[in-house]
């Protein structure tokens, strides 16, 4: 049975400069069940893409308030909900097909929601106009193959001694 | 803005573009600021990205790509992305960015 190990939810204003919190955040949070370099920046990738939407659709980069939740059960099941209370989406299925943007098309690639999906086991987006947005989405990590994966420390300092 | 000029570098044709090490939503403004501004000068065709002090891209990234294309693609430009680390690598061919943005290893 999976219970839960650990729970956080945090508030922050939506603001640019909390894109990196935010990823700050997750990754502390995975910490101790030790993520490979991959797994970890797979995560990061997937929050920063909900919650720069929220700073820049959700809210019109006018602020807000943005709720990170994360929850890590014990058999190392990780979910995610980033949720704000902006404009909201009319048409989720439209918004999640790879390149759809609203944004300004020179600026934006409108491939945040396929990098969710690609980056994690699992999403699924909730909306309602003028309420908000709530991006669920969840990754396994006891599923992953022991062999081939690479611990983040020895990512680290292969990293730093040079690549390929 | 907050990106320094000395990551910008015109040479020859190219303009040179150092990345920093998040490439995000967060600093994309001021990399487009400073590139669409240099990119004016009349003697940059290319530009080349430079990854690599760059650990994290999210589609913010892609982002600043796409829109120098347009810039510079009509007049015939080209754009390379130079010392990408394995994960922006695979982010960019993942995504099929690989289409206008030539990847020098
Ligand atoms: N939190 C949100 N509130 C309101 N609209 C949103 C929100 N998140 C996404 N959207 C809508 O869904 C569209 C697609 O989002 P997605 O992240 O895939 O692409 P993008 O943000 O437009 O571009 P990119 O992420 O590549 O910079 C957005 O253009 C926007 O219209
Ligand atoms: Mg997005």
């Amino acid at each position: 049975m999976e219970t839960l190990k650990n729970q956080i939810s945090i508030e922050f204003d939506a603001i640019s400069e909390n894109e990196r919190l935010a990823r700050v955040v997750i990754a502390a949070f995975l910490a101790g069940i030790d993520p490979t370099l991959d797994e970890l920046e797979d995560v990061k990738t997937a929050v920063s893409e909900a919650v720069t939407n929220a700073v820049i659709h959700g809210y019109k980069e006018n602020g807000g308030k943005v709720v990170l939740r994360a929850s890590l059960s014990t058999d190392e099941k990780l979910t995610v909900d980033i949720i704000d209370y902006g404009v909201g989406i009319a048409n989720v299925e439209q918004a999640m097909q790879p390149l759809f943007t609203t944004g300004v098309p020179s600026e934006r690639s409108g491939m945040g929601f396929s990098f969710m999906e690609a980056f994690m086991d699992g999403l699924e987006v909730e909306s309602t106009p003028r309420e908000g947005t709530s991006v669920h989405m969840w990754k396994h990590f006891a599923k992953r193959q022991t062999t081939g994966t690479k611990p983040i420390l020895q990512a680290a300092v292969w990293n730093r001694t040079g690549r390929e | 803005m907050e990106q320094n000029m000395e990551e910008y570098a015109i040479i020859d044709n190219y303009l040179c573009i150092k990345m920093p090490q998040e490439v995000d939503h967060h600093g994309a403004a001021g990399i487009r600021a400073c590139a669409d501004r240099l990119i004016l000068d009349d003697k940059v065709k290319n530009i080349v990205f430079d990854f690599e002090n760059t650990t994290f891209m999210d589609s913010s990234g892609l982002g600043i790509i796409i829109g120098r294309y347009r810039k510079i693609s009509c007049f015939g430009g080209k754009v390379y992305a130079i010392n990408t680390n394995e994960r922006i690598s695979r982010i960019l061919k993942a995504s099929g960015m690989s289409a206008i943005i030539e990847i020098l290893v």
